[in-house]
């Protein structure tokens, strides 16, 4: 009986600790200061909780091995009902346990609050990036704000910060409300149209994470996520150098072809790859779309046989998005792959 | 009695609900468009009454998204997406015609609609044809009879949900990155 326990526990606690090792989108695995502290408060709920669990479950199990001192159990028989100083007994024990249970409640609303305060309602460092992350259904638009107007960044679905920089989130949405989540990171702000929400973090090491919009916004809610991807201030920096350039221009006959494909089908009326006449707004920026992870909000990885495959039909890789199906002949689905897996 | 008829209303008002619940059906949502609609461009709107070789009966088109709500409101979507309000504003009309009305110039019937979107129209409308996917054309006929009162009033909603951005709340004072 008693290895079996042990050993299942074992395993259960081995199931549990596995899953905490998977550190991509975790609020146990923090990586930045606030999401410390909510991570804080979540073992804090674990451990007190658990403890009152364990308690109360002795309690509950304790009398149906021992029994109780106080009643005598013929009287119970023959009156049905406890004794006035049972009675009395019983009223004090629920009492107690009843006023705890008020008062614990109370102080982990009050810690909740404290935290939630401290993580959400703090004002950011004078010194920040700042971006605008604007939800659509069902992906992500970043723009890098900058004063600069030539050094103005709007990409899609991937957000590269450098490591130990305070990042300021200015939260819209396009459509309907969203929510982001980036749980290594910092806990949720909700994306609401026409209003901006702020939020701000700091990733102290370098990393991806994944985000995923919390709040239900339509039938693709699940499939929209981003990734987040810390990296030294240097590394962030190239990657901001290339990320300003305008597209590469097709170097080879194949790719040229790929870019007459891409410019005189239906792509050009939604998206925008800079450094040529397309500069749609309805969907993500291609511009350097080879440089990204994932496409289709991190539905897929970014490979090329995923982009034929989500471009050729993309309602059967995420039903109800509102990426067309665009009408291609055969021979252009490739240079047309060939062409957007150039735009690194 | 009086038992057995509050039985009676009981199992009465049970099969009632039943039979409400089973109007209840949704409508079928054909996300992922069947190939023929992708590229697929029909000919069949006449501009003409008379033609040769005598009198001919012609089968008539019809949209088929009539009375498809989801189609309607993508078409909406559609509608600002590919900028069609640029020119038609939202159906009032501004530098191109107005979508609400009666009297069209090339017809206003859906298969009239899609030869427009399709062909275009001298004096500024483009030709949409071969840009984009005929299940979309398809979409903003749906949506341009709907301004018209030309779909059933249980696809079209009572109001069109745009929203409001206000420039007020999207104004930032400071931007500064370095």
């Amino acid at each position: 009986m008693k290895p079996r326990m042990a050993a299942s526990l074992a395993l259960g606690l081995a199931a549990f600790c596995s899953g905490c090792a998977v550190s991509y989108q975790s609020s146990v695995d923090p990586a930045g200061t606030q999401a410390e502290q909510i991570a804080v408060l979540w073992w804090f709920f674990l451990a007190l909780l658990g403890a009152i669990f364990v308690l109360v479950m002795a309690f509950a199990v304790w009398p149906l091995f021992h029994r109780h001192r106080g009643v005598n159990p013929e009287a119970l028989e023959e009156r049905h009902e406890p004794s006035r100083e049972t009675e009395r007994k019983l009223g004090r024990v629920v009492g107690w346990a009843s006023g705890i249970t008020v008062l614990i409640l109370l102080a982990l609303i009050v810690i909740s609050v404290i935290t939630g305060r401290a993580t959400a309602g703090s004002e950011p460092p004078r010194d920040h990036l700042a971006i605008e992350v604007t939800g659509s259904q069902w992906w992500w638009s970043v723009r890098y704000v900058n004063d600069d107007a030539s050094r103005i960044l709007t990409t899609a679905n991937e957000i590269h910060v450098p490591v130990g920089r305070t990042v300021l989130i200015r939260g819209l949405s396009h459509d309907v409300i969203h929510s982001f989540w980036i749980p290594n990171l910092q806990g949720k702000r909700d994306l609401i149209p026409s209003r901006v929400t702020t939020e701000w973090f700091q990733a102290s090491r370098p990393g991806r994470y994944r985000g995923q919009c919390a709040e239900f916004c339509g039938l693709q809610h699940a499939k929209m996520a981003l990734w987040v991807i810390a990296e030294p201030s240097d590394r962030y920096d190239a990657w901001m150098e290339n990320q300003l350039k305008p597209a590469a221009a097709p170097s080879t006959p194949d790719t040229q072809a790929g870019q007459q494909v891409f410019l005189s089908h239906a792509c050009v009326f939604c998206h925008t790859i800079r450094g040529t006449s397309a500069a749609g707004q309805a969907g993500p920026d291609l511009t350097h779309l080879a440089s990204r992870l994932t496409i289709a909000a991190g539905t897929l990885a970014n490979t090329k046989g995923n982009l034929a495959g989500w471009i050729t039909d993309p309602q059967s890789i995420k039903p109800g998005n509102h990426m067309a199906t665009v009408p291609l002949r055969s021979e252009d689905l490739q240079p047309l792959v060939d062409y957007l897996e150039s735009l690194q | 009695m009086f038992f057995r008829s509050r039985n009676l209303l009981l199992a009465g008002s049970g099969a009632a609900f039943v039979s409400l619940l089973a109007g209840c059906q949704r409508e079928k949502q054909e996300l992922r468009p069947r190939p023929a609609q992708v590229a697929v461009y029909g000919d069949a709107a006449r501009e003409s009454e008379i033609q040769p070789g005598g009198p001919q009966t012609q089968a008539a088109v019809n949209n088929p998204f009539y009375s498809n709500a989801l189609a309607i409101s993508e078409g909406q979507r559609l509608f600002s997406w590919y900028n069609c309000s640029g020119c038609h504003a939202n159906g009032g009309g501004a530098i191109g015609p107005p979508l609400i009305k009666k009297d069209w110039i090339y017809g206003g019937e859906p298969a009239n609609l899609f030869d427009t979107i399709v062909k275009g129209r001298p004096n500024g409308m483009p030709a949409w044809g071969g840009r984009i996917p005929e299940y979309q054309v398809w979409q903003l006929v749906a949506y341009i009879r709907s301004l018209n009162g030309e779909q059933p009033k249980s696809a079209t909603p009572e109001r069109q949900d745009h929203i409001e951005t206000n420039p007020e709340t999207l104004h930032f004072e400071e931007g500064a990155n370095r």
